[in-house]
């Protein structure tokens, strides 16, 4: 049995993605025999390019996908040079890690109204200090160049890869290095920045990768605060796929290929700019020069990073106000009255989706954690090996854009006729929440000491019973932290869902986007609540239940 | 090479089926359909709306055994798409959808496309003798194309302005008075970017206040003439444009954002397609309880929506009974009160018995609500056609910002 | 060879012995071993660190690293034990940490070691932990969390804890070097007392000249 655990993984992540990507490949080259598409050609690609604004749109989403994963990437390195081991950064990190559970629509909204030329802020300074009593007609949010969606999906990116650097973090062996480059007398940030920076950014690289993919062809984001004409291209894509006017799929699937292939020339600019960061690190180095005087520097990168936070959390806060929320009028800083009708009236009509919900996110997270486990302990009984070779594989659902292989993917389930089923939602989630089980799972597992294993094996106890006495109950915290984030991404998924559960599985999520197009922030508020509680229950129990069966055993405490 | 595809896309090959179903026998109609599961899909982004479908579902489950799980769905679109995408692959029975709410373009892409449930059978429902088809012309002609029976009307809907009376706007009477009107006013005004169906329809509102000769809309677009037909309607909206709410750079998503930019003081007027809109809204706390309702004198574009059975449906007679359950007098009397929905009803008052025409009668329609008498005369929907041609001519002159 | 020590005698008494073992790591000879140890004798490898000492101890216990090519036998009391499994080889190890087990309490770490037998029931297994726990000095610590123990405590439970598994040979990687001087004197009697005791063969593996004069048998050294 765990002899096939990596042929399961691997079919469980490529299967999907590459039988999708085919089935998206085919429309696109015209071949669509129920649509009367027999021949091949490339025609459709021809009525793409003729599409109002097709650039600009490709501009938009290549120019976004760079410049947010640049920014993010920029602050948190900052933040981690300037602040890391101390008192501070062990504050914000607490601050930041909820964050990476929110879904990115619930924040972006939460941002939206922060921000909005009559949004939160405005309506705190005003009429006093503008004395405007109606909001300035400016444009903020949708505004051509992308602006408001960039900054949207920095604050979502600046938490991942806060989480990803601390992680990486041990591993270039931050302390040793940074004393020998203050003993040499450079600066605080220039030492980190120097010395650690570019072994810190190996590390996370792929990670990086992932950010640019997701940024290229993010469609709720861009939907809630992106430019609307035109829109980002994979906003349009879904726009065409779902257009009435059917013929328009040939060229939908002409877009997703364009999309497929866009995401693969920011990774291709990003590799190129990589180059000449490595170069200017090198450049810095090698001239001496020590920037001890990184004071303004160093508060600038605080202050960056706790404005970051301070959005999405106020954005949030707002939102939770907007539910309880009467009649609201622009200046008014709170609303002029207070309700529970919001929330009694969706509470009721929230017990179906939120079970669907969990049943999805248990099912898939419980196959993810399995497979994962089966593929660790067969590695730890082979020894290594395999394991890096496994690791693309890992991010390839992270890398290709959601569109061009879900199309794709619902046609085949639905000439298997399994689109709608149940096990047919859980296994498109899987293939998002598999690659992050593995991630989180698989470096507690490989540090655990192996020795415990071999002694556990010379007092006479054989594999199957090292792995249930031995390792599971001694990694059980990481083996639920593992879950609990996997449980936190199938929750967040909406087009898998919508597309392959054929609207027969309405999710917390799904309703969410669904009653967003409403656009009422009172409804909004109440979903994005939900769709926080959710995850945080699960990083709650992940928490928990190893607190509670090991509450009087000291060496099991983290560390 | 073509082989290899070939037998890669077998997938991707369609059959069509057929179907036999008595709806004229409508006892074994309720008797089949119990016990079935109707999965019904619609739109899905109001809450009062979605209240009301849960509870048209309490009552076929209760009377007649049907269970109805409402889909919902950000744009019918989606629907349509889906069961294009079934019978691509050749799912000809045993389909994901039961029921589509459904009007205008999307209706006229599944009758095209055969997509539909038989024609006539709506005509064949026990409760289509309450139906005003005499005087709702659009119940039998959704967008100028013939509903031939392959969909039920459900609700009725006008174009109805509305505006905050606190503020003093002296509202406009037309378009053309609109456009002076934002001469006056830069910036205070905005509709939905087109496709959306509020936008689109401000249009075709728009189109027919504009032309010579409404009576060309009603037939499908003739390509040579339509670039004179509505160089008038370009010509007001370029003047418009730079006088809109960001001078005319970004649009509201939809009618519900236009409706918030008006709660949040960004513009003087929104618009919706439901007279009960603004009453609604001013019981869920969206707009203050000043804002009022009104139309232009010269009249508004009205029309009907619709529920249609795809052709493959699993359970065809759980929606037809569904279907017959929402055009009854005690689904429409609940729909019409402006406490649940407030959304006009289809059915003929006068040939409701008695009791139900004294319900009818005595529901107060909110504040807000102009009355049917206040209403104003209906403009007619143009040909379907036109609607498409405006959108692609809106998007060619609009769709990509300077 | 201490004759009072046949009291508690292990069933299995005998002879650990290599027969022409070698260990080379990427063609660099490290290991040519050829010899036994004797029950309740110790054989001490000292040398640096690198030197292919632990290869050895890795190669007895079944845990080579599959980098390493090794070749030659060992008996264990005249069985083989070079193809068997770890869990079957019946060789007991002891690590420079203790590394009690930490989600189990310290009767939970000796219960793991007990082979199960038919004939031993519940009250049984309590009472034979509770006799290994009062010989190490522990009596009555049985429900204790294994990380309040002091370190000369842990030394002694993992020490019971590898003697309840009926080991026929110990295997010793470094046991005492993270232990302060005057405990590491203590536990060191301790744990060759109980090998001699049992008639244990002892490889001890080390790289101070103290534990090779406190074990007293026959040094090895390597020059890696």
């Amino acid at each position: 049995m765990l002899r096939y655990a990596p042929h399961l993984a691997i079919a469980l992540l490529s299967g999907p993605i590459i039988f999708g990507l085919l089935a998206t490949l085919l429309p696109a080259f015209g071949y669509f025999p129920a649509l009367g598409g027999n021949e091949l050609t490339i025609g459709h690609f021809g009525t793409l390019l003729a599409q109002q604004g097709l650039w600009r749109s490709a501009w938009i989403s290549l120019s976004a996908c760079l410049i947010t994963t640049l920014v993010s990437l920029a602050l948190v390195m900052a933040f981690f040079a300037a602040w890391s081991n101390t008192r501070f950064f062990a504050r914000v990190q607490h601050l930041v890690s909820p964050l990476l559970s929110i879904p990115h629509a619930a924040a972006a909204f939460g941002f939206a109204f922060m921000i909005a030329p009559s949004g939160w802020i405005m309506r705190l300074v005003s009429p006093e200090l503008t004395g405007l009593t109606r909001p300035p007609d400016v444009q903020i949010l949708n505004d051509p160049w992308g602006f408001a969606m960039m900054a949207g999906l920095v604050i979502k990116e600046v938490p991942f890869l806060f989480l990803v650097m601390l992680a990486a973090l041990p591993q270039v062996r931050p302390l040793a290095h940074q004393k020998v480059a203050t003993g040499l007398g450079y600066g605080r940030m220039a030492g980190f920045l120097l010395v650690l920076g570019p072994p810190l950014y190996r590390q996370m690289r792929l990670a990086v990768f992932a950010v640019i993919a997701y940024a290229s062809s993010v469609v709720d984001v861009a939907l809630i605060l992106g430019p609307t004409n035109p829109a980002p291209l994979a906003v349009r894509l879904v726009d065409w796929m779902n257009d009435p006017d059917l013929t328009r799929r040939f060229m939908a699937s002409a877009g997703a290929v364009l999309q497929f292939l866009l995401t693969a020339l920011a990774l291709l600019i990003w590799l190129a700019l990589e180059r000449l960061g490595g170069v200017v690190m090198q450049r810095l180095a090698a001239s001496g020069r020590r920037y001890s005087r990184d004071r303004a520097a160093r508060l600038a990168a605080g202050s960056a990073m706790m404005l970051t936070a301070g959005l999405v959390l106020a954005g949030l806060g707002v939102l939770a106000i907007w539910s309880f929320a009467g009649y609201w009028a622009f200046p008014d800083a709170l609303p002029s009255s207070w309700t529970m009708k919001t929330w009694s009236r969706h509470l009721d009509a929230v017990g179906a989706p939120l079970a669907v919900t969990v049943e999805i996110a248990l099912a898939a997270t419980l196959i993810a954690v399995i497979v994962t486990l089966a593929c660790l302990e067969r590695e730890t009984r082979l020894g290594r090996g395999g394991g890096s070779r496994a690791l693309g594989i890992l991010y390839l659902p992270l890398l290709v854009p959601q569109p061009a292989f879900l199309f794709g993917l619902q046609m085949l389930f639905l000439a298997a006729g399994v689109n709608g089923w149940f096990w047919a939602v859980v296994m498109v989630h899987l293939v998002f929440v598999l690659p992050y089980v593995f991630l989180s799972l698989s470096d507690p597992w490989r540090a655990l000491d192996d020795r415990y294993a071999k002694l556990a094996a010379s007092l006479g106890a054989p594999v199957n019973r090292i792995f249930w006495r031995i390792r599971l109950p001694m990694l059980l915290r990481a083996v639920l932290a593992a879950a609990a984030i996997g449980f936190a991404v199938s929750i967040g998924q909406y087009l898998p869902t919508l597309l392959i559960g054929a609207g027969r599985w309405p999710t917390l999520t799904t309703e969410a986007v669904g009653l967003a197009s409403g656009g009422d922030r009172r409804v909004i508020g109440v979903y994005a609540f939900l769709q926080m509680a959710l995850p945080f229950a699960g990083f709650l129990v992940a928490t928990l239940v190893p607190a509670l069966l090991f509450a009087r055993r000291k060496g099991m405490k983290i560390g | 090479m073509k082989k290899a595809l070939t037998a890669l896309g077998v997938f991707l090959t369609a059959t069509t089926g057929a179907l036999a179903l008595d709806i004229g026998d409508w006892k074994s109609v309720e008797e089949t359909a119990r016990g079935q599961t109707v999965y019904f899909n619609a739109w899905g982004g109001a809450q009062n709306i979605n209240d009301y479908i849960r509870w048209a579902g309490d009552q076929v489950k209760e009377r007649y055994g049907v269970t109805v799980v409402h889909t919902k769905l950000d744009d019918t679109a989606n629907a349509v798409s889906a069961v294009v995408a079934a019978k691509a692959a050749g799912v000809d029975e045993n389909g994901d959808i039961d029921l589509i709410w459904i009007n205008g373009e999307n209706f006229v892409n599944m009758k095209r496309q055969d997509l539909l449930l038989e024609a006539g059978w709506t005509q064949k429902l026990p409760n289509w003798q309450f139906v005003d088809w005499k005087n709702k012309p659009t119940i039998l002609t959704d967008f100028t194309e013939p509903t031939d029976g392959r969909e039920s009307p459900w609700g009725m809907a006008k174009m109805v302005f509305f505006h905050d009376t606190a503020r003093d706007i002296g509202m406009p009477d037309s378009f053309a008075g609109l456009v002076e009107w934002t001469e006056k006013n830069p910036g205070r005004f905005s509709y939905p970017a087109p496709p959306d169906f509020i936008g689109s329809s401000f249009l075709k509102q728009a189109l027919t206040e504009s032309v010579a000769d409404p009576s060309v809309l009603l037939k499908p677009v003739e390509p040579a003439g339509f670039e004179a037909t509505v160089e008038p309607l370009f010509a007001a909206l370029d003047r418009m444009h730079p006088n809109l709410w960001r001078g005319g750079r970004t649009f509201p998503k939809n009618k519900e954002a236009l409706r918030q930019l008006l709660a949040d003081n960004e513009v003087d007027i929104a618009f919706a397609f439901s007279p009960a809109e603004a009453s609604n809204a001013i019981a869920n706390n969206e707009l203050p309880d000043t804002v009022r309702s009104f139309v232009f004198s010269g009249g508004t574009l009205g029309n009907t929506h619709f529920v249609a059975i795809p052709y493959n449906a699993a359970a065809k007679e759980g929606a037809l009974v569904f279907a017959n359950f929402l055009i009854s007098p005690e689904a429409q009397l609940r729909k019409q009160d402006p406490d649940v929905w407030g959304d006009p009803t289809v059915l003929d008052i006068a040939s409701l018995p008695e009791s139900y025409r004294q319900q009818f009668d005595g529901l107060d329609l909110g504040v807000a609500t102009l009355k049917p008498s206040e209403l104003g005369p209906t403009l007619n929907e143009p040909h379907a056609s036109w609607m498409e041609q405006l959108e692609k001519e809106w998007m060619r002159r609009y769709g990509v910002a300077n | 060879m201490s004759k009072k020590a046949g009291r508690k005698s292990a069933a299995t008494g005998g002879s650990l012995c290599f027969h022409d073992v070698r260990i080379a790591l990427a063609r660099r000879r490290l290991i040519d071993l050829d010899t036994c140890i004797g029950p309740g004798e110790v054989l001490t490898v000292m040398g640096p660190s690198g030197c292919g000492k632990s290869s050895l101890l890795a190669y007895v216990a079944g845990f080579l690293d599959p980098a390493f090519d090794a070749s030659g036998n060992i008996t264990l009391g005249g069985r083989k034990i070079t193809e068997l499994p770890a869990e079957a080889r019946k060789v007991g190890l002891l690590f420079q940490d203790a590394l009690l087990f930490p989600h189990m309490s310290v009767g939970g770490n000796l219960a793991f070691a007990l082979p199960h037998d038919p004939m031993m029931n519940a009250a049984l297994r309590k009472a034979r932990i509770e006799e290994a726990l009062a010989e190490a000095g522990l009596s009555g610590m049985a429900d204790r969390d294994p990380a309040t123990l002091s370190g000369g405590q842990q030394s002694r439970v993992a020490l019971m804890r590898v003697l309840l598994a009926h080991p026929s040979a110990l295997l010793l990687d470094e046991p005492f070097s993270k232990l302060d001087s005057e405990l590491r004197q203590q536990i060191r009697d301790f744990v060759f007392a109980e090998a001699k005791s049992r008639q244990l063969p002892v490889l001890l593996v080390t790289h101070d000249p103290a534990d090779a004069a406190a074990a007293g048998g026959r040094v090895i050294e390597l020059t890696g």
